[in-house]
């Protein structure tokens, strides 16, 4: 009996010891606010997440060294977590559960590739769980998820500028598109690309509308296609890695005409992979690092000083993204101890900004969560610099 | 129009190239142990990275010129990769060979094999991709509208070199016929006094080195390397063995070539959105017709 009377006696001490304990460094720690990234540190485009991370990175550090983020009269620090979703669609969406679920995140920034925005949105719209996508520039990726915003401008925009500009530069009545079937961003604009240039230039002047598969290295039997049906120029809707081999294989067949890219060019890898042979190209992106000034020059300043290379165009956007959601944090005036509160007070206020002046220029958000603000473009000089071009507004 | 089927016809030798030099690494295995080594296309991707290491350390750490480092990189990129893929067989699959286990489980190791060597290489070099130093200055020669390079043409000599090589090992010399004969039975070979083991690092050693001399071709072709590349080349490389007939050389030869030229040529005719599906559907139906592959011989079960 006594042994027993011990024994219960020393469980309720204990737990009473161990409540005491929890309770007390719930109250003594400071508050935190977790934001989770869904990003590609691996697979097809690890430099695209090593890019978004230390633009996170730097984003926290300096407003932890602040004293933390100011809800309310209150001081919070920021606590991110990045997540590697691989490139690959599936994993994206694992991740965005992993953050939802696991790190009890109070948003999510990324994935950056359509390819995993759009699946891994669904899964954050299920979850009433905020993301925002830097990078994501396919229209599936916001439609209809009043959960998911972004910080990028659409496909639909940036697929008459980039038709407008081959017109106007190259003096352009065909073309032809080369694109990656298995991932939605390359894919979707193609075909937008691929509307609009027939729809200035008559049918049939897209002259050939060519794909290649996941993983594929070889594009000697479709370009040997385009080639031949002597277009004005390329239009590469793909990833740097790929366009990088494709430039080169067309080359080696003897195409000495133009290429016209997209925003996935824009990554500081591109011209070590390609190098001479994307000398004198241009795309269509998000902002132009050669020449920024302003607010944009400290961003690409700071990173160049702590990280050793220029950013590219999804360091920018994440940091925008980024800020945009601390922002909305801001907006609700106070966070409560409910996580789903949070996510849904985050939500409301992302989906009340106006406006938004970011670094990658001016936002202004429709109804759909997507920013109406302007395209760049830019050529790839002599040097290898992304050089500003041309500014294309909405 | 003839041009553009003649430009066809050299893009699909190379790229059939690729695949013959991988087909002829795992029918040589098979051929021997018959053990699908699965891992053989990342033995392909370890290949690449070592041209990449041999070369990149020889441009910075001597005087010599891109063709002369090139001609140190051949032989030291074979057999360092013929060295991974013996320390595979050493460590991965002599043991169960030895405790007697079947074979369906000594390809899941090969499979598990792949996916070391893959993430290994994640690990140890992080994510970023490599590009591949230009060695020889490459030339563009141009017939009409038919254009080649000096180094597809290298590629396409090599792969037929590679070929008639080991068509003559096998064949033609004594412990290409122990090969042989160890594949005919494995039982009977030891009591003959033919050093199995020995046999088999050989098959190892042939089959993983011109798995190098593929990495550093292609590594030199498509000059951008990621832990990933091997993958998907060595399942076709598989497919294009088992279609040409597993186990013989001549088979995976032509398989890779035939593979090469379907994927290619289905392009050229057809909307390239529906390449695989045609080109494997192409395959799938000459496996129908002949289920051992075009040269494979039926096997007779013994009892």
């Amino acid at each position: 009996m006594r042994k027993w009377f011990l024994v219960s006696m020393l469980v309720l001490v204990s737990s009473a010891l161990f409540l005491a304990a929890c309770s007390k460094k719930d109250a003594s720690a400071p508050k935190e606010i977790t934001i989770g990234f869904n990003i590609p540190l691996t697979g097809d485009i690890p430099k695209v997440g090593e890019e978004s991370k230390f633009a996170g990175e730097m984003l926290k550090n300096e407003i932890n060294e602040a004293g933390g983020l100011e809800v309310g009269g209150q001081k919070y620090k920021l606590n991110f977590v990045y997540a590697d979703n691989e490139s690959k669609a599936e994993s994206a969406v694992s991740v965005a559960l992993k953050l939802i679920e696991k790190d009890q995140v109070l948003a999510i920034v990324g994935p950056n590739s359509s390819k995993q925005a759009v699946p891994a949105g669904q899964a954050c719209d299920d979850n009433h769980t905020p993301m925002i996508s830097p990078w994501s520039t396919n229209p599936d990726t916001t439609l209809d998820r009043p959960w998911v915003f972004r910080a990028a401008f659409l496909d639909p925009f940036q697929g008459p500028v980039a038709a407008d500009f081959a017109m106007e530069q190259f003096g352009a009545k065909t073309a032809a598109v080369l694109y990656a079937l298995a991932n939605d961003y390359s894919k979707g604009l193609a075909e937008i690309f691929k509307g609009d240039f027939e729809k200035k230039n008559g049918a049939e002047s897209v002259v050939a509308f060519e794909s290649y598969g996941d993983k594929d290295q070889d594009f000697s039997a479709q370009l040997t296609k385009i080639i031949a049906a002597k277009p004005d120029f390329i239009f590469l809707p793909n990833n740097y890695n790929e366009v990088a081999l494709t430039i080169k294989q067309a080359h080696d067949l003897g195409w000495a005409g133009p290429f016209m890219g997209a925003d996935a060019w824009g990554n500081s890898e591109l011209m070590t992979l390609c190098g001479d042979d994307c000398k004198g190209q241009y795309f269509s992106t998000h902002y132009a690092a050669a020449g920024a000034t302003g607010a944009t020059k400290e961003f690409i300043d700071k990173y160049k000083s702590l990280y050793g290379y220029q950013p590219a165009d999804v360091a920018a956007l994440t940091w925008d993204a980024t800020r945009i959601v601390l922002k909305a944090i801001q907006d609700m005036g106070s966070l409560s101890d409910n996580l789903a509160d949070n996510r849904k007070g985050i939500r409301d206020a992302l989906a009340n900004i106006a406006e938004f002046p970011g670094i990658t220029g001016n936002m202004k958000f429709d109804a759909q969560g997507d920013p109406i603000k302007c395209a760049v473009v830019v050529k790839i000089n002599d040097q290898g610099e992304f050089e500003f071009t041309k500014s294309v507004c909405p | 129009m003839l041009a553009s089927i003649l430009q066809n016809i050299i893009n699909a030798l190379q790229w059939g190239s690729f695949y013959s030099l991988i087909a002829l690494g795992y029918t040589l295995v098979y051929g021997v142990l018959l053990l699908i080594n699965f891992a053989h296309g990342d033995v392909f991707m370890v290949g690449a990275y070592i041209a990449f290491f041999v070369a990149t350390f020889l441009l910075s750490f001597s005087a010599l010129p891109g063709w002369g480092v090139l001609a140190l990189t051949i032989p030291l990129c074979m057999i360092l990769t013929a060295l991974v893929g013996v320390s595979l067989e050493r460590i991965a699959y002599r043991p169960l060979r030895r405790k007697g286990a079947h074979r369906l489980y000594v390809v899941i190791t090969a499979l598990m094999c792949g996916l070391v060597l893959e993430n290994g290489n994640l690990a140890l070099l992080g994510a970023s991709r490599k590009a591949f130093p230009e060695l020889i200055h490459k030339v563009v020669f141009t017939f009409g509208s038919v254009t080649m390079t000096n180094l597809k043409i290298a590629v396409i000599l090599s792969a037929f070199l590679t070929f008639f090589i080991l068509q003559f090992i096998v064949t033609k010399t004594k412990i290409g016929m122990a090969m042989r004969a160890i594949s005919y039975d494995k039982f009977a070979v030891p009591l003959m006094g033919i050093p199995i083991d020995t046999v088999i690092v050989f098959t190892f050693v042939l089959g993983s080195a011109f798995a190098g001399l593929a990495g550093l071709l292609f590594a030199l072709s498509y000059p951008i390397l990621d832990p990933y590349m091997g993958a998907m080349i060595g399942w076709k490389a598989f497919i294009a063995a088992v279609v040409g007939g597993i186990g013989d050389i001549r088979g995976a030869f032509l398989g890779g070539f035939l593979l090469g030229f379907v994927e290619i040529l289905v392009v050229a005719f057809f909307p390239s959105t529906y390449r695989d599906l045609i080109a494997f559907s192409i395959l799938l139906v000459i496996l129908c017709i002949k289920p051992t592959g075009l040269f494979g011989v039926a096997q007779t079960t013994k009892i």
